[in-house]
Parts: C-alpha cells; structure tokens; sequence
C-alpha cells in the first residue's frame, strides 16, 4: 500500500509559565487508503495531531515535524495559499459539534455549495444539482426543502450529516473526523459513523477517526492508535482490542461500565504519577 | 411506606408542545433508578419539574409523601438535591470550593461551617488543599467531586443526577461512578438518574424507565440489560443502539 500521508516526529508545544510544554511529544504514522483510529483522553494530544495535519494551529502553539508529506508533497513548504488548496479539497475535517461549526446565518445548501465553488469552478446550475445528489448521499431525504433552512433549523444529527456534505462534496482522499458524534443522540451515532464508513468504502478514501471512545474505533477502523499524554502509548489491529498489552489501554478498556454490568467497582487509572482529579 | 418520590400523572408543556406526557414513577426509598431516552425524551425535563426549575406542569409531585406543593424551598432543599450533567458549567467561576460549599449552609443558618466543608471534602475525594481554589484550577473529574459535595451539604436523601459524566473522559467517569455507588451506601440515599448511557444504568442503577416522546414506555429491572429482554419496540431499539461495538467484540472474543 501507498503511503498517502506520512507524519514523522510531530511535536507540538505551547507557551508554560516554565518555558515550552510539549503536549504532543513524538507523534508517527503513515495513512493508506485505509481507516485509522486515534484513541486517547482529553489532554493526549489526538485533536491536535489531527489538527496539525491541516496546519490549522496558530500561535502561540508551536508545531515542529520531521516529515509532513502528502501524496508526495512537503506540507510543511507550502505556502498559505497552496495549504488552502490541499484544506477541503484534499484533506478534510468533521469537527465534533455541528451547531459550532456551521455558520449560523447562511442556509445549509448555500453552505454546502461554498465548499465545491472554492475548489472547482463549475456553473452554478451544476452546483445545486451536486448540493441536491451529496445531501441524498448522506440520506437526508429532503434535499430541497432542507438546503433552504439555517443550522438552528436542523436537528444534531442532520447538522453532522450536513457536515459530512460539506466536507465531501469537493472529493478529498483523506478525511480526519474529531469526535464526529460525541455530540449526538445514542441512536444517531450508529446512523453517522455507518455513513461516514459508506462514504469513505465508496470513494476508496483514507479517514482518520478521533475519539475517546475505544470500542467505537475499533468498530470502524481499521488501526487503532493509542495515545497518552502526548505519545502513541500502543498500536492495535482493531479486531484485537482485547489483546492489548499497554496497561494504559488495559486501564481504558477495564474503566468503561458494561451493558451486563456486575462489577461492585469500577477499576480507575492510578494517577499517582499526575495531578489527579 | 411512603416513596423517595412519586410522580403521577406528570405533563409538561413548552408552549403548543408536549414535552413529558402523563408519566408516572414511583421511586423507593434507598433504590436507584434510572430515566433513559434520546434527546428530546423529555428525561431531564421530569427532573427539572421536580425541583421546581420548570414553572408550569400538571399532576402531582410527591417528595418523602409530602406534596411538592406543600414544602417550602428550604425545606425542599435539605431534603432533594440536584447535581448537573457539565461541571463546567454548573459551578460559579468566581466562587472558590470553600464558597460553593459553605453557601447552601449559610443560607439554612448551619454552623460549625469549616468543619463541615473539610469534611465534605474528603468525603467526596478532594484533598482540603482545593478548598479555596477557583473552578478553574480544578479538572473536570474536581469539579464534578465539588458539584457533587455541594449537593451533599445539607444532607439530602434524595439526589438528583442529570447526566452526572457524560462531560468527562471514561477512567474520570469510573472514578465518579465508583463515588456515587459509595456514597449511596454510607448516606443511604435514594439516586434519579438521568442518562443515554444504558452501561452506566447498569452499573449505578436497580431500574430503568425508558422515554420515547415524553412518554414512559417501559419500566424494568437492570436485568433486562444483561440479555436485551424489554417489551417496548423502542426499548428494544435503543438497547440495540447502545449495544457498542464493545460488547460485540468481547462476545466475539
């Protein structure tokens, strides 16, 4: 398999009242067409390995890497403009709330057309029958009605599912989706991940999954990346969740109540090492 | 015996709409039992009632076989509690530990406050050493100790839980989760849980109602998670739903 991203040695760092704190100390891996999971707590450092692939942190944090390369290009040496190029149309982000991340007061169909006339120039005709056929894509079954409402107008999981749209639309090979439905209804999870694992079959793309929910990963992935504090503590085929060795990914595992729970205690992470909580 | 809290016949509109429809439960003194539903289910909504954060509903709220009516705030207060589902939004930024926990006392005109709030503390699993620290300087997994003190400090045999870690990372909810089923025990108190997270029900919890629409559908033992054997479609769903890629991995393996 191809390589399609390479991340050598990312290091990112913010300004301490004590000099520079790394809080991603070390970071390596290689994407294929294929589906990858980063797994970690808040604080480990995932949403910001997902963010520093599309350059998207700005000072004061401090981003370093050995190698940052992209279907073999340096993303590092781009310029904002050629960067901006890649954002969208080659790479792109679900973020975790869509009531944040969709802009408020333009409609959802006008939204979804700003991402394809960025990257393409195509008529604008062609560019609502394509809005209209990605919104069937993600199932919503609606498209004319719902490409004339505002983000308040529509529920949780429509909005990600508008998300979805939004990112796809342009066609990227990669997609890096951050907790794209922690912030949704048990029931509609299940609905978003199994598109989004649709999507990306189809259009033989690579995602990158960040979440600090394990068995979700793995569910969807097919590599599954650990990280504690800064650094990939484990790397897991997904299918072999219950073989991890790391006691940090033990430590997760064991912590989740089960559906058959019988447990009279729950087993906790020592946290001697750290500031507790 | 008179019930913890017994709801019948609970309605709840916001303006033209229904959000809780004629629901009735009947919580035991000392039992745990759990609201579950989507978003929307109106779950939070019945709690939010039965504290008196929602103006306008129908039926009859009865806390310990008194009328809801009938007691007082204060009175209301000692007796039922509440803790929020975001401990960083629940807590006053500009209010240290110390001023969190000593308000609820000063307001029921209840000495030997020092005292109290340490040992509160330590109950809870903070060290004293946070007590005159801002929200702020605490992590999430504090914060939600604090929440849960300050709903502790006037001693209250009823406690409200409205999704009580669904904000925090799963070994932090482990840690609260293991707090609350001890507390439970010392203080004999009688938990309302309200959560989406079926798991959790298990672990804390010695029944369920499940809410579909503002309506209660069904109510059932925790057993009824270990093999899935609900009656309501919608139960049945939503099991299916929660049933994580986690069980089903383990069952494979």
């Amino acid at each position: 398999m191809t390589a399609l991203l390479e991340l050598d040695n990312l290091r990112v760092s913010f300004p301490g009242p004590r000099g520079r704190v790394e809080v991603v100390r070390g970071v390596s891996f290689t994407l294929g067409r294929e589906r990858l999971g980063i797994v970690g707590e808040s604080g480990s450092g995932k949403s910001l390995t997902g963010r520093s692939i599309l350059r998207l942190l700005r000072p004061p944090a401090r981003v370093e890497v050995d190698a940052l390369r992209f279907d073999g290009q340096d993303l590092m040496a781009l310029s904002d403009r050629q960067m901006r190029r890649v954002r969208g149309a080659r790479i792109s982000m679900v973020m975790q709330d869509p009531r944040y991340s969709l802009n408020p007061v333009i409609t959802v169909g006008d939204q979804i057309a700003e991402a394809l006339r960025v990257h393409e120039r195509i008529p604008r005709r062609a560019v609502q029958a394509r809005v209209r056929e990605m919104l069937e894509k993600v199932r919503i079954h609606d498209p004319e009605r719902v490409m004339r409402l505002y983000p308040h107008e529509v529920s949780g999981g429509m909005g990600q599912r508008v998300m979805i749209a939004m990112m796809l639309i342009p066609q990227p090979d990669i997609l890096i989706a951050d907790e794209p439905t922690s912030a949704l209804d048990v029931s509609v999870q299940a609905q978003v991940l199994d598109l989004i694992e649709e999507m990306i079959a189809e259009n033989g793309m690579g995602l990158i999954l960040i979440s600090h929910d394990l068995d979700l990963v793995a569910r969807y992935c097919d590599r599954v990346l650990v990280m504690n504090q800064g650094e990939v503590v484990e790397e897991l085929q997904a299918g072999a969740l219950h073989a991890a060795r790391h006691p940090y990914t033990r430590a997760l595992l064991d912590s989740v109540p089960r559906m058959d729970e019988t447990r009279e205690v729950l087993p906790v992470m020592d946290r001697s090492a750290g500031a507790g909580t | 015996m008179s019930a913890a809290l017994d709801i019948r016949s609970l309605s709840v509109r916001y303006g033209r709409t229904d959000v809780v429809r004629d629901v009735s439960i009947r919580v035991a003194r000392g039992e745990s039992y759990a609201l579950v539903g989507e978003s929307g289910s109106g779950k939070s909504t019945i709690l939010r009632a039965v504290v008196g954060m929602v103006p306008d509903w129908r039926g009859e709220i009865e806390v310990d076989g008194a009328p809801r009516s009938a007691l007082g705030q204060g009175a209301f207060a000692q007796h039922c509690q509440m803790v929020f589902q975001d401990p960083y939004a629940s807590l006053h930024p500009r209010r240290t530990v110390d001023a969190t926990l000593s308000e609820p006392l000063r307001i029921h005109g209840i000495g030997n406050r020092d005292a109290q709030v340490i040992e509160m503390m330590r109950s809870v699993g903070l060290d004293p050493r946070y007590r005159f620290r801002f929200p702020h300087q605490l992590s999430g997994g504090q914060r939600q100790r604090v929440a849960i003190a300050r709903a502790l400090m006037l001693d209250p045999k009823l406690l409200l839980l409205d999704e009580p870690t669904s904000a925090l990372d799963v070994s932090v909810q482990a840690e609260i989760l293991n707090l609350l089923v001890r507390l439970r025990a010392e203080r004999g108190l009688t938990y309302v849980l309200v959560t989406h997270a079926l798991p959790v029900v298990s672990f804390l919890c010695d029944r369920l109602g499940v809410l579909h629409k503002g309506q209660l559908v069904e109510e059932t033992g925790v057993a009824a998670l270990h093999d899935g054997a609900f009656r309501a479609p919608y139960a049945r769903e939503l099991y299916q739903a929660s049933l994580g890629a986690g069980d089903r991995v383990r069952d494979a393996g």
